[in-house]
Order: C-alpha cells, then structure tokens, then sequence
C-alpha cells in the first residue's frame, strides 16, 4: 500500500511538472505570441514594449523565468497577476476551488444517482417499452449543451414564471456553505440540475449496456440456480459487477469537472469557480493565473485518478495483484 | 409409494421465436428420474440436452421462449408453480452444475461468500454458521486447506477447483435431485474423472443425479439410466447395461462405433456419423434421425412413436425398424459406416498422405 502511494504520488508530480512546462512553453514559446505586446495594449510603442518586458522579467532566460515562476507560485506563494498588478494567484484559487467543489460534488452526487436508476431500470425492463423510453430521455438529456440548457432554466426560473411557480428561486450567484448552508442549496440547485443532466444520460446509457451484459453471464444464471430473489440476483450480482467500468469514467469526469470543465455551467449561472477564472484569465492571456489554475486541475485530475485505482481495487478483487 | 419418481416429466416443449419463424429445440420430450438415481443424458451438440435441462428449473428467461409441458417434482408441476416458490425449489431441491467453471461464479465475491449466499438463501442461519458450513463443503469436495481458500476469489482458483466450489455450492441445501450440464467437459482428464467420483459420492449419500454430457465414456461409468437425444426427441432410453450392450436405435448405433476402443481390433479409421446434426429450425415431420440414417426407408417419414424392446419394457426406442432384427440390421449399418470410411480414406490417401500419417499417429497415441 505504502509503495503504491508512493508510486502514485511521483507519477503525479511527474505529470503535474510535465504540465506546468507545457503550459509555460505554450505562451512563452509559441512564435508570435508575446505576452508583453498583450499587457503594454494595443500599438505601444517599443520603449514601453521594453520597459514592460524588463518590468515583467520577460527578458530573462526561459528556464530562469519558468523557475521563478514556480518560485513565486509553490515556495513564496506571492504571484501576482499580470493583469491585475497586486492580485495574488493562490487566494484567487483557494476563493473559487470552494465554488466549483460545491457545484460538481452536488452534481455528482445526482448525477450518479438518477443514472445508476435510470440505467438499472431500463436493462431490468428490457423488452417493454419503458426501456427504449428511458433511453430516449437519456439520448436527450445527452443532447442538451449546459450553455443552453442553463439559460433557458434561467429565463424561464427568473423571468417568465419567477413570478408565480419560481418565486423562491434566488437570483443567480453562489453564497458559502458555511455563511448560509440553506442558500447556499438554493443557489446551487438549478446549476445542479443542468450540469447533471448530461451526465446522467451518458451513465445511464453506459450502465445499462453493462447491466444487460451482465443479466446474460453465467454467474446470473448460477445466482438464478441458487434460487436468489431475481432483486439480489440484480443489485448483489448483475449491477455490483457492471459499476466497476462505472466507477472508473467517474473518477476522470469528476477530476475533470472539479479542475475547471464545469466552465459553461459556472459562466451561465453566475458562478465564481475555477472553470470562471481560468476563462477570465485566458481572455487577458493572464499567464500566472492559468499556470495556477492548469496546475491545480491537473491535481485534481491526478487525485482523483489514484483515488479511482483505489476505488477499483476494492471494487475488482481481480484488479488487485495485478 | 416407494415407486414414484421423483421427477417426472412429460412432453416438454421448447420453442424460440427467431426472426426465420419459430425453432423447436425440445419436441415433445418425456422421462424421469426415481430417487437416488442416476440419469445420464448423452446426444450431440444441439440435441436439446441442456435446453430441457434449464426449462425444467425455468432458467430460460428470454422472453422468445415458449415452453409447454408438464413437469412433475415430487407431485408438484414446476412449470405453474409461482416464482416464490420455484426459488425455494431452486438450489434448495434441485441444484444444478453448469459446463464452464471458469465464468459461472460471480468474479467480485469469496468463494465462501457465494456458499454462504446460497445457504442463506434457503434456511435462517446466521453470516457466521453459514460460512462455517462453506468451509466443510469446501473440504467435502476436496479443497485442501479449505478454512483459507474459502476467502479466495474465483480468479484465485484453478478450473477444476472452481468446478468443485460450483458443486459444493450445489450441495449446500443436500438437494434431492442434482442436474449437471457437462460438469466435466471444460476440464482436464485427470480432473474429470475426480469430478466424476464426486458426483458418484454424492449419489452415494442419496441424491439422485441427472448428467448431461456427449461423453459416452463418462455415462457408461457412473449412469444407472440413459437417455439418448436427437432433434430435441428421445431416440432411445433404457437401463445403461442395455443401451450399451443392446442398443435399438441408429443414432446410439452410431454413437456408440464412434468412440475408439482400447482393445480388440483397431480399425483403420473411426466411423462416424454421416451428414451432421439436424437443425431445430428444419426438423423433419417423421424421424429426426432419418436423413442421417442408413436404414431408412419410407415409413420413416411418419414421426416414431417410443416402445419398448421385447421382453425389456423398460428399454425403450423410437425407430421405425423391425423390432426384433435389430442385432443384425446394426451390423450391416455398421459395415456401410466402416466401408464408406474406408473408401473416403482410400480416395484421399494417395493426395494426403502427410495427413494419413497424422491419423496414424493419433491412432497409435493412446
């Protein structure tokens, strides 16, 4: 166990390190992409260019400026934006990582619960017609961009009937779960809703197909032997086997979602999160604020990675010694 | 009634709705088994052996699936019986041992956990006595060091190993009837014949045992009775003793002359039945066998009803030949088969002699 962790923890800095280069190397590197001729504006003329690159420390070596960099982000933790001269990248993570954690960890949560229903559901009736019924609303709910989706819940939530059926409906925002846990639902529940509809219907379709396998292997057949009710045959046997491959698309979409990919979410609600910052800050080609934020999803990527393979092993005795 | 079998069943049909129409894979089926007995069930792939087999426990659950019939367990017709109580008859009464060891266990559970299950499915005893009686099944069928194997996962056990927890599995609930799909047929030699000295001690302890397999070699160890299939019919049935010294039908004719003897005259060539088996979707209207037979001739069109042999009512065949003659009809089908295989042989000698020579070989092997 102890060898594992530590296997995991090298490979995640290793892929962490990889990231921060690449990140650096694509704004700095890239030919014809200046960081200066983007914070001195438009048409500055070449003393300002220079002033503004020796202010920066752009005119310094590559690696010495990737190092102090990463000096300034991980050992001083006083990285200051480019944009906003004095706005320090880490308080701005740490101020939005609540934010996206909140909005993905609810949505996970129904999410997983309404797909692992859904999907269940439609294998156990596979032959009526609530099956390919249940399928359509999946197809649907697969179809339906955040973007869109979220705006219509909104015009519909704080315009059209936010007098009569939607009174209670906060206007959009995020409030802490520690300032206020019951707005803080509030505020989340409809951003909830529309992040989770799409994966809902992916994990819905995807368990179904495992299910249906399943209910055709034949450990079913020996459970159906044994004399098993067909319920425990169905959830201790059929579904328990088919969640392994579930669980493992989880851990990335969720790594994924938590780093920053709930973006359309965020923006069309109003919410602050890390998928927010780092747009905001692509838009300027605010370089220390994406490093921050690439990094701190790539975490969250790798995290969420290791924590699925210890998930996985608990969930397949077979994926153990391997 | 001392005499009353314990399973009886009584023209069993099977259908499926396939998109070419409907196919018949058991026709008509009718045996049973006394208590303490054991049947052995031989015919070649498709001849409806395992279909009726899982049609008698209702295990077919595609909803393309038609059966008819009457099966009788101890006085009770499992086909109208509600599902609750087909369960308690299920792995409780009758128990059954599926052919591939490797996929028949639930891959994310102990073994002793799936003993446990199905002990715990049956009678009200705790987590901890049911694991306690998973251990001495375990040990029963000749796990060693079964107090710490019974943690193993499937994946951690060898093939015939998994084969015996699936049987200890079936013991569980010391059914009355035990019905093994090809127990033996997924595994080594070697272990065969253990698994098979199992099945014997367990019919020793009173079970009665139903055993499918294309091995005549296993039937003719352990069976008391044989049932011979063909199409999804019965071809022949009678006391094993019988069938295998006296043999009515064609189809056993054939069955029988293909299994290569370990004394007496080695032929040159095993023969074997010509054509191949008969399709459940073009079953003919007469006998099933006919257009594979030798001997058939025009009545054969008309379907064979079973009868008994004379003088033996309890061996009995469905074939349109004349019944007292069969001795020397099977003779001279078994010179047709002989010399139609040697012939094939002569023609293709000349062009493959590389290939004669590996017949050779494999002739000499055993």
């Amino acid at each position: 166990m102890l060898y594992f962790a530590a296997r995991r923890f090298l490979s995640a800095l290793l892929v962490m390190f990889a990231i921060s280069v690449l990140v650096f190397l694509i704004f700095f590197a890239t030919p014809g992409v200046d960081p200066a001729a983007r914070i001195a504006g438009r048409n500055a003329d070449p003393a300002t260019l220079a002033q503004v690159r020796h202010a920066f420390g752009l005119d310094r070596p590559m690696p010495v400026r990737y190092l102090l960099m990463m000096k300034h982000l991980l050992v001083d933790r006083d990285l200051e934006s480019f944009v906003n001269r004095g706005a320090r990248v880490i308080p701005q993570i740490v101020q939005a990582a609540p934010v996206t954690l909140s909005l993905v960890v609810g949505a996970a949560i129904l999410w997983m619960a309404v797909g692992i229903l859904m999907g269940t559901a439609a294998a156990t009736m596979r032959g009526t017609a609530v099956d390919p019924l249940i399928m359509l609303v999946g197809v649907v709910g697969v179809s339906l961009p955040a973007y869109w989706l979220g705006e219509v819940v909104n015009l519909i939530t704080q315009k059209q009937l936010h007098g009569t059926v939607f009174s209670w409906v906060p206007p959009p925002g995020y409030v802490g779960l520690s300032q206020n846990p019951g707005e803080w639902a509030l505020h989340l529940l409809f951003p909830w809703l529309t992040l989770s509809v799409l994966y809902a219907g992916i994990y819905a379709r995807l368990l179904r197909g495992e299910v249906v396998t399943a209910l055709n292997e034949d450990y079913v057949r020996t459970a159906r032997a044994k004399g098993l009710s067909e319920r425990r045959i169905l959830v201790r046997h059929a579904l328990r086997c088919s969640l392994i491959p579930i669980v493992s698309l989880f851990g990335l979409d969720f790594g994924a979602l938590v780093g920053g990919a709930a973006l359309l979410t965020e923006v069309v609600f109003g919410l602050p999160g890390i998928g927010k910052l780092t747009f905001d800050a692509l838009q300027n080609l605010d370089l220390p604020v994406i490093m921050g934020t690439v990094l701190y999803a790539a975490f969250f990527v790798v995290l969420a990675n290791a924590l699925v393979d210890i998930l996985y092993a608990r969930l397949d005795p077979r994926a153990r010694h391997a | 009634m001392p005499d009353q079998p314990l399973l009886d069943v009584t023209d069993l049909r099977v259908s499926f709705r396939t998109r070419r129409g409907r196919v018949t894979a058991v026709d008509g089926l009718s045996f049973s088994v006394a208590p303490g007995e054991v049947l052995g069930v031989v015919g070649e792939s498709g001849s409806g052996k395992s279909v009726s087999m899982l049609a008698v426990l209702r295990l077919l659950t595609n909803p393309n699936v038609t059966v008819s019939g009457e099966v009788l367990f101890r006085g009770r017709d499992l086909l109208s019986l509600p599902d609750k109580q087909m369960r308690a008859i299920r792995g409780r009464e009758i128990a059954m041992v599926f052919q591939d060891p490797m996929t028949a266990l639930t891959p994310v559970y102990t073994v002793g956990w799936q003993i446990a299950e199905q002990i715990r499915a049956h009678e009200p005893v705790s987590r901890k006595e049911a694991h306690a009686r998973a251990v001495e099944l375990l040990s029963d069928v000749g796990i060693p060091d079964a107090a710490s194997r019974v943690n193993a996962y499937p994946h951690e056990f060898s093939g015939g190993m998994r084969q015996r927890a699936v049987i200890a599995m079936a013991l569980a609930c010391s059914p009355a009837l035990l019905i093994a799909d090809e127990p033996t047929t997924a595994l080594d030699v070697t272990i065969q014949a253990q698994i098979l000295d199992l099945m014997r001690e367990l019919n020793a302890r009173g079970s009665a045992v139903v055993l499918i397999t294309h091995d005549m070699g296993v039937v003719s160890e352990i069976a008391d009775r044989v049932l011979v299939m063909y199409g999804g019919r019965v071809a022949e049935e009678g006391p094993r003793q019988a069938v295998f010294h006296v043999p009515r039908h064609p189809y056993t004719w054939g069955l029988l002359d293909s299994v290569p003897r370990v004394g007496g005259t080695r032929l040159r060539r095993l023969p074997t039945i010509a054509g191949v088996p008969v399709s459940p979707d073009s079953l003919p209207e007469g006998c099933a066998f006919a257009p594979r037979c030798r001997l058939r001739h025009e009545r054969c069109d008309e379907r064979p009803e079973l009868s008994a042999a004379p003088g033996t009512p309890a061996h009995r065949d469905a074939c349109r030949l004349p019944a007292d003659d069969r001795t020397s009809l099977r003779l001279t089908a078994r010179a047709a088969a002989t010399g139609a295989a040697a012939a094939e042989h002569a023609g293709r000698a000349s062009k493959a002699e590389r290939a004669d020579k590996a017949d050779v070989e494999r002739e000499a092997a055993p």
